[in-house]
C-alpha cells in the first residue's frame, strides 16, 4: 500500500517535472517554438524520463533486494538461542526456513506458527527494520527524482536536442524490452540447472534418469523406515509417453483427416462454421478439461470397460490420454490445414489431368507434399502432450508403476513436479530439488521437439515459395 | 496414377483378355471401386469432424448440465428470535461484544421451537444439519447492521446444507436404501415439513458470486478467486503488453538482420512452446526463492503469466506491424518525421487494433492458465477476499481444481458453474476480440 503511493507520488513528479520542461523550453524562446531544436514537448519529456526513470529504477532495485538483505540482519541479530537446535549444533535449513517464516510473517502482522517470545520480538525488529528501510528508501527516491528534473530543467536550452535524447532513452528502453525473452530463458535454464545441480549431488544421475523405482517420499528423520527415497524416473517418462501416445492417437487422425476435408472438400459455408468450432476446442482452458476427463470420461471408460469384463481403472492413462488427444486436435489440424493450403495448386490439377479422382489426389499427391510440414506439426502437438499438465494432475493417477497397460493408473512427469511442490515443502530436500530435475528433462525435450518441428516446417515452407 | 491401377488389375485379369480391351475399359472396370474409394474418404473427413463436434458438444452439455443448478440455491426462510441472553448476556450493546455473541444458539433455539418434538440429543444434533451455520452469520451481520434487532424477532433467509440443496434439486435420491446416502429419512422428513410449511424456497445463489471460498459448499463462492484473477491479469497486461510492443517494434522496425536478432526470433518461438508449468518452476526458483516475494500473491502469479505471455503478445503485434503498408513509413519519412516519430505517429495507431486483439487473447489464454500458478501457490484454502495484488489469493481456474478435489456432491456442480464463469469470461473476451478486429481491420 505505501509502496503504491509512493509510485504516485513519483508519477505525479514525474508529470510535474514534464510541465516544468515543457514551460521552460518555451520561455527561453519567448513563445517563438521554431526557435528551438525540438518540439516543446520533447524537452517536458527529457524533465520526465530525468525525474522519474532513476528514481523507479532504484526503487525497484531496492524492494527486490531488500527481503534477502534484511533477511539476512535479523538473523544476525536475532537471539543466537533461536539458531540452536536442543542439542546444540546450528538448526537445520528447513527449520531456518521455518523461523524466517515466522519473522516474515510476524513482521507482517499475519499469524505465525509459533508463539516463542523471542522469535515475536524478533518479528517486530524486522517490522522496525523494514520501516526504517522504506522510510530510506522513500528520501532516496524522492531525492533522486527531485536532483533529477533540477538537473534536467538546467541542461534545457534552445539549442539543445532533446528529440535526440529522449528517443536515445526510448530506444534503450525497446532493446532491453526485445531482451526479455533471452533473459527469461536464460534465468529458466539457470534456475533448473542450478536446483537440478543440487539434487544430482545427492542423487546420481544415472540413478535418475535410468532408474525403475520412483518413491519419493522422504522420511522427515533420518532414522524412520525407508527415509532414503527412490528417484528412478523411468515410470514417469514411461507413463508420460504412454499417455501421450494415446493423445496422439486420438488427435493424429481425427485433426488430420478434418482439415483435409475442411480444406479439399468443405463448402465456404461449412469452414466457416466448423473452423472457428474447432478452435473453441483449443481456448478451452485445460482444468476444465481435467475435470471433464475426471468427472465424466474416466467413469465412463470404467464403466464400459466393465460390461466387456475389462477392469479398468477410473484414473486409467486411456482417460486421460483421450481426452488430451481431444485438446490437441485443434493443434494437429491447424497446422496440417497451413501446410495442405500451402502445395501449389498446380500440383493438383496435374493429377486431375490425369484422371485421378480427389482423394486419390489428395492422398497420393498432396499428402506426399505436405508431409514434412504434417511432421512438424506433430511434433509441435508431442511436445503440447509431453507438457501438458492439468489434464494428467486431475485424471491420471499418482502411483508410479512401469507399465504399458493404457487400462492401468500411470503418472507423468507433470503430475510428479505439480505432487511434489504443492503444498509445504522445504527447498533442500531432495524431494523438492527432484521436481527441478523432472523440469529441466521436460524443457530439455520440449525444446529439443520445438526445435526440430520449427526447422522441418520452415524447411519445408521454404519449397514452394 | 492409371498405370498403379493397371498394375492392380493385372493380378486379377488374366493378359491377353487386357491386351482386347481398350484403355477406356479398364479405366471403366475399376471406376465402381475408386468413386466408392473416394465416398469412403469424404467419409472419413466428415467423421472426423462429427468426432470433434460431438466431443465439443459433450464437454460442453457436461458442464451446463452440471453447472446450471448451482446458479439457484435452497433457500429456508424462518423467524429467529435475537434473544438478548444468547447475544449480548452483559447488555453492553457493543459492537465488540455483540460480534462475540452466540448466534449459532439463537437459530438453534428457533429451530428447536420449530420442532418440540424433537428431543433426543442425536436427534437435535441431526436437525441442525438440515441448516447451514450461515443462518448464524447472517443473523449476526444483521445484528450488527442494526443493534436495535436484540430482542426482536428477525426474518432471515440462508441456504440450507448442501446435502439438502442436493436433495431438492434432485440429485440425491429418495429411492435409494437409507444406509447409503448421507442424509437420513428422519431428516428428510424435517425437510418436508419445512416445504409444507412454505419455509424452503429457490432463489438466485448470491452466495456463489459474492462470497469467497469455504469448506461447506452452499456458503463457498467464487468471488475471492474473480477478484484474484482481476488482480492477477491487471499485473500481467501492466508488464507485459508495453514490453511485449516495445520489443515487437524493435525487432520489426530497428533490429538489424544479424545473429543476435536472429537468436532473439528463435528464442522467443521456442518461449512460446516451453511448458507452462516449466515457468511455474522458474517463478517459484526466482521469485520466491530469490527475491522473496510473498506466496500465493496476485503479483507473483501476474509477473509469471507476463513472462509466459510476452512470446504471444510480440508475435501478434510484429504480425500486425507488418501489415501496415511500408508507403506509410516512407510518406512520414518523406515528410521529415524522424524514425521513432513514423512509428508513434503513424505506424503504431494504424497496427494498434491488431496488437490489442493479440493481447486481448494473450490475455485470455492466462486467464484459464492453471498448471504455473499452482507451483507458485495460489492453491491454498483462501477464504478471505483479496484486497490488494499482495493479498495470498487463488484464480478461476485454480479455484476450479480445488473444488473439482472436493468429495462433496454439491461441489460438482459448483465446480461447474465455476466453468461456466470462467468459460463465460473467455467467450466475453474473445468475442471482444473479434469485434476489435471487424471494427477497425483494414485491407491496405
Amino acid at each position: 500500500m505505501q509502496v503504491l503511493i509512493l509510485f504516485l507520488v513519483l508519477a505525479v513528479l514525474t508529470v510535474i517535472g514534464f510541465r516544468l520542461g515543457r514551460g521552460r523550453s518555451v520561455k527561453l524562446v519567448g513563445g517563438d517554438v521554431a526557435r528551438l531544436h525540438s518540439l516543446p514537448g520533447y524537452y517536458g519529456l527529457y524533465v520526465a524520463l530525468w525525474c522519474g526513470i532513476p528514481a523507479l529504477l532504484l526503487v525497484v532495485a531496492w524492494l527486490s533486494l531488500e527481503g534477502p538483505v534484511l533477511t539476512r540482519l535479523i538473523l544476525s541479530a536475532v537471539s543466537p538461542q533461536l539458531l540452536l537446535d536442543p542439542s546444540g549444533g546450528p538448526i537445520s535449513q528447513a527449520h531456518l526456513n521455518l523461523l524466517v517464516n515466522d519473522l516474515r510473517n510476524i513482521a507482517s502482522g499475519t499469524v505465525a506458527s509459533t508463539a516463542n517470545p523471542l522469535v515475536k520480538e524478533a518479528g517486530l525488529q524486522l517490522a522496525s527494520y523494514r520501516q526504517v528501510s522504506f522510510a530510506a528508501m522513500t528520501v532516496v527516491a524522492l531525492a533522486l527524482a527531485l536532483g533529477g528534473a533540477v538537473m534536467a530543467l538546467r541542461w534545457v536550452h534552445a539549442d539543445f536536442r532533446a528529440r535526440n535524447s529522449v528517443e536515445k532513452v526510448i530506444k534503450t528502453f525497446m532493446v532491453l524490452c526485445s531482451l526479455m525473452a533471452i533473459l527469461t530463458t536464460v534465468g529458466i535454464i539457470l534456475s533448473l540447472l542450478f536446483e537440478s545441480y543440487r539434487f544430482f549431488a545427492r542423487v546420481p544421475l544415472t540413478e535418475f534418469l535410468f532408474g525403475l523405482e520412483w518413491s519419493p517420499q522422504m522420511a522427515m528423520r533420518a532414522d524412520q523406515v525407508g527415509s532414503s527415497g527412490a528417484f528412478g524416473a523411468v515410470p514417469l517418462f514411461a507413463g508420460t509417453l504412454l499417455i501421450s501416445f494415446i493423445a496422439m492417437v486420438v488427435a493424429v487422425p481425427v485433426g488430420l483427416l478434418a482439415a483435409i476435408y475442411m480444406s479439399e472438400y468443405a463448402p465456404r459455408k461449412v469452414r466457416a462454421i466448423v473452423k472457428p468450432l474447432l478452435e473453441i476446442l483449443a481456448g478451452i482452458p485445460t482444468v476444465v478439461y481435467g475435470f471433464f476427463a475426471a468427472l465424466t470420461v474416466a467413469p465412463f471408460f470404467r464403466d464400459s470397460g466393465q460390461l466387456f469384463g475389462l477392469n479398468i481403472s477410473s484414473e486409467s492413462a486411456l482417460a486421460a490420454g483421450v481426452v488430451m488427444g481431444i485438446m490437441i486436435i485443434p493443434y494437429v489440424s491447424s497446422i496440417t490445414d497451413d501446410v495442405v493450403t500451402a502445395v501449389p495448386n498446380a500440383m493438383r490439377e496435374g493429377s486431375y489431368g490425369l484422371g485421378a479422382t480427389k482423394s486419390e489426389t489428395i492422398r497420393r499427391v498432396v499428402f506426399p507434399a505436405a508431409l514434412p510440414g504434417i511432421v512438424g506439426g506433430v511434433l509441435l502437438a508431442v511436445s503440447r502432450a509431453i507438457g501438458e499438465t492439468m489434464i494428467v494432475v486431475m485424471a491420471a493417477g499418482l502411483s508410479a508403476k512401469l507399465s504399458a497397460n493404457p487400462f492401468e493408473a500411470v503418472t507423468t512427469v507433470t503430475v510428479q513436479v505439480v505432487t511434489l511442490l504443492v503444498g509445504d515443502q522445504e527447498f533442500d530436500s531432495p524431494k523438492t530439488l527432484a521436481a527441478f530435475a523432472l523440469g529441466l528433462v521436460l524443457f530439455v525435450v520440449t525444446l529439443a521437439l520445438n526445435i526440430v518441428a520449427l526447422h522441418v516446417v520452415r524447411k519445408y515452407r521454404e519449397q514452394y515459395e | 496414377m492409371s498405370t498403379a491401377e493397371n498394375q492392380m488389375d493385372s493380378k486379377t485379369a488374366s493378359a491377353a483378355e487386357i491386351r482386347k480391351r481398350k484403355i477406356a475399359d479398364v479405366v471403366n472396370a475399376g471406376l465402381k471401386r475408386r468413386y466408392a474409394a473416394e465416398r469412403r474418404f469424404r467419409f472419413y473427413g466428415v467423421a472426423a469432424i462429427a468426432i470433434s463436434m460431438i466431443m465439443l458438444v459433450v464437454l460442453f452439455t457436461t458442464i451446463l448440465g452440471n453447472g446450471l443448478t448451482a446458479f439457484v440455491q435452497t433457500r429456508v426462510t424462518m423467524d429467529v428470535v435475537a434473544s438478548a441472553e444468547r447475544i449480548d448476556p452483559q447488555g453492553t450493546r457493543k459492537r465488540e461484544d455483540l460480534v462475540a455473541g452466540d448466534y449459532q444458539g439463537a437459530v438453534r433455539d428457533a429451530v428447536l421451537a420449530m420442532f418440540p418434538e424433537v428431543t433426543a440429543r442425536k436427534d437435535r444434533k441431526d436437525l441442525m444439519e438440515l441448516f447451514s451455520n450461515g443462518a448464524g452469520y447472517e443473523l449476526q451481520r444483521k445484528v450488527l447492521e442494526n443493534p436495535d434487532l436484540i430482542g426482536k424477532t428477525v426474518r432471515v433467509e440462508v441456504p440450507v446444507a448442501s446435502e439438502f440443496d442436493m436433495l431438492s434439486k434432485g440429485y440425491i435420491s429418495r429411492d435409494v436404501p437409507e444406509a447409503e446416502r448421507k442424509i437420513s429419512d428422519k431428516q428428510i422428513g424435517w425437510f418436508d415439513t419445512l416445504k409444507s410449511k412454505g419455509m424452503i424456497s429457490m432463489g438466485f445463489n448470491t452466495t456463489l458470486m459474492s462470497s469467497g471460498d469455504s469448506r461447506q459448499p452452499e456458503l463457498a463462492g467464487l468471488w475471492g478467486a474473480i477478484v484474484g484473477s482481476f488482480y492477477t491479469l491487471v499485473v500481467t497486461l501492466t508488464l507485459s503488453f508495453p514490453i511485449g510492443v516495445a520489443a515487437a517494434i524493435y525487432l520489426e522496425e530497428f533490429a538489424p538482420k544479424n545473429k543476435w536478432t536472429d537468436i532473439i526470433e528463435v528464442n522467443i518461438n521456442n518461449l512460446a512452446a516451453v511448458p507452462s508449468i516449466v515457468f511455474g518452476l522458474l517463478g517459484l526458483a526466482v521469485f520466491l526463492q530469490f527475491f522473496g516475494l510473498p506466496r500465493s500473491a496476485p503479483v507473483v502469479g501476474g509477473l509469471v503469466l507476463m513472462l509466459m505471455n510476452l512470446p504471444i503478445i510480440i508475435i501478434a503485434s510484429r504480425a500486425a506491424l507488418k501489415s501496415v503498408p511500408p508507403s506509410i513509413r516512407e510518406a512520414a519519412l518523406g515528410l521529415g518525421a524522424s524514425k521513432l516519430q513514423m512509428i508513434f505517429h503513424h505506424v503504431l495507431p494504424l497496427a494498434m487494433p491488431g496488437m490489442l486483439t493479440g493481447t486481448i487473447i494473450g490475455m485470455a489464454h492466462a486467464l484459464g492458465e492453471t498448471a504455473p500458478l499452482l507451483m507458485i501457490g495460489m492453491v491454498a484454502f483462501i477464504v478471505d477476499i483479496p484486497h490488494t495484488p499482495l493479498d495470498p489469493s487463488t484464480v478461476l481456474p485454480v479455484q476450479i481444481y480445488l473444488w473439482a478435489d472436493s468429495p462433496e456432491r454439491a461441489f460438482v456442480e459448483r465446480t461447474s458453474a465455476a466453468i461456466i464463469v470462467l468459460l463465460g469470461f473467455l467467450i466475453l473476451m474473445n468475442a471482444a476480440a473479434v469485434l476489435l478486429r471487424k471494427k477497425f481491420e483494414r485491407r491496405w
